[in-house]
């Protein structure tokens, strides 16, 4: 049974990947140059999603509950900053200009994603950020590109990166 | 834990050498590339693979060695582990080079 789910076509991962790398340019985000590398990554994803029904991380444990998961639902909660600060993510699926253009090499990073336990901890506390006196509406983040926006609920799905509504959080 | 979950690859003894790792994660497949490339022998683990039981008592196993509970982990010897794919560490703790 599961040996179906781990077999991944070429052309399941040719489609994926020409359908992602067009979808991320377009937003200013590179996939690794490196293909061997990525497209290895793309076919973790589509295990993950056959698994799942959605595409977490391939390079971290999927608890399989979707609440838990939601942050690294891939792109992961932790893409924008590991860019920022080591020029790739976790996976090195998503790399900076300059690993793009071969400045900088491809190389392991730390986990950023909190341990299973503050993670635990978190969740339980959660209550949001509080209300700002003045403001007529509600500020929501979307926690994967950090669009800001004021209106009762969040969005259906991220105007900006296609996030679904489930990864905004309060923000003032 | 539950041996029968482990994959053993033949190679050179250099201690016993068990990598816990994810069949999805780019890392994972480069540290087993290495460790076939550096010819010795080891067990291995997809943790992804495990059945939910199976998975938590794994995933406690790691914990042990590495709290945050991340891929690839290796530990040799049961006493000393190397969090992430680093070929340097690994190499110099192996005593074996390419
Ligand atoms: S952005 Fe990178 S680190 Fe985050 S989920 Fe996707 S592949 Fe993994």
């Amino acid at each position: 049974m599961s040996a179906s789910i781990e077999e991944v076509s070429g052309e399941d991962i040719q489609k994926y990947y020409d359908r992602l790398k067009d979808d991320v340019e377009r937003h200013g985000y590179h996939l690794n140059p490196d293909e061997d590398m990525t497209r290895d990554l793309i076919r973790g994803l589509i295990v993950n999603q056959r698994r799942n029904s959605y595409p977490s991380c391939p390079c971290r444990l999927a608890s399989g509950d979707i609440e838990e998961d939601l942050d690294i639902i891939c792109p992961c909660d932790y893409r924008d900053t590991d860019l920022g600060e080591y020029g790739m993510c976790y996976c090195a699926l998503y790399v900076s200009g300059d690993v793009l253009s071969g400045e900088k090499a491809v190389s392991p990073i730390p986990e950023r994603r909190p341990s299973p336990e503050e993670r635990a901890k978190a969740r339980a506390e959660t209550g949001g950020a509080p209300v700002h006196a003045g403001l007529s509406k509600p500020v929501w983040r979307c926690r994967v590109c950090g669009y800001l926006c004021g209106r009762d609920e969040p969005p259906e799905k991220c105007p900006i990166c296609g996030a679904q509504k489930e990864r905004f959080e309060r923000f003032m | 834990m539950a041996d029968h979950n482990l994959k053993h690859i033949d190679g050179a003894d250099r201690g016993r050498i068990l990598l816990y790792a994810l069949s999805t994660c780019m890392w994972c497949r480069k540290t087993k590339q290495l460790l076939g490339d550096l010819g010795v022998a080891y067990d291995m683990i997809d943790v992804d693979l495990l059945e939910k039981q199976e998975r938590e008592e794994v995933t406690e196993d790691i914990k042990k060695w590495n709290p945050e509970c991340t891929f690839p982990t290796v530990v040799i010897n049961n006493e000393k582990c190397i969090i992430g794919y680093n070929p340097d560490e690994l190499q110099a703790e192996l005593q074996v080079t390419r």
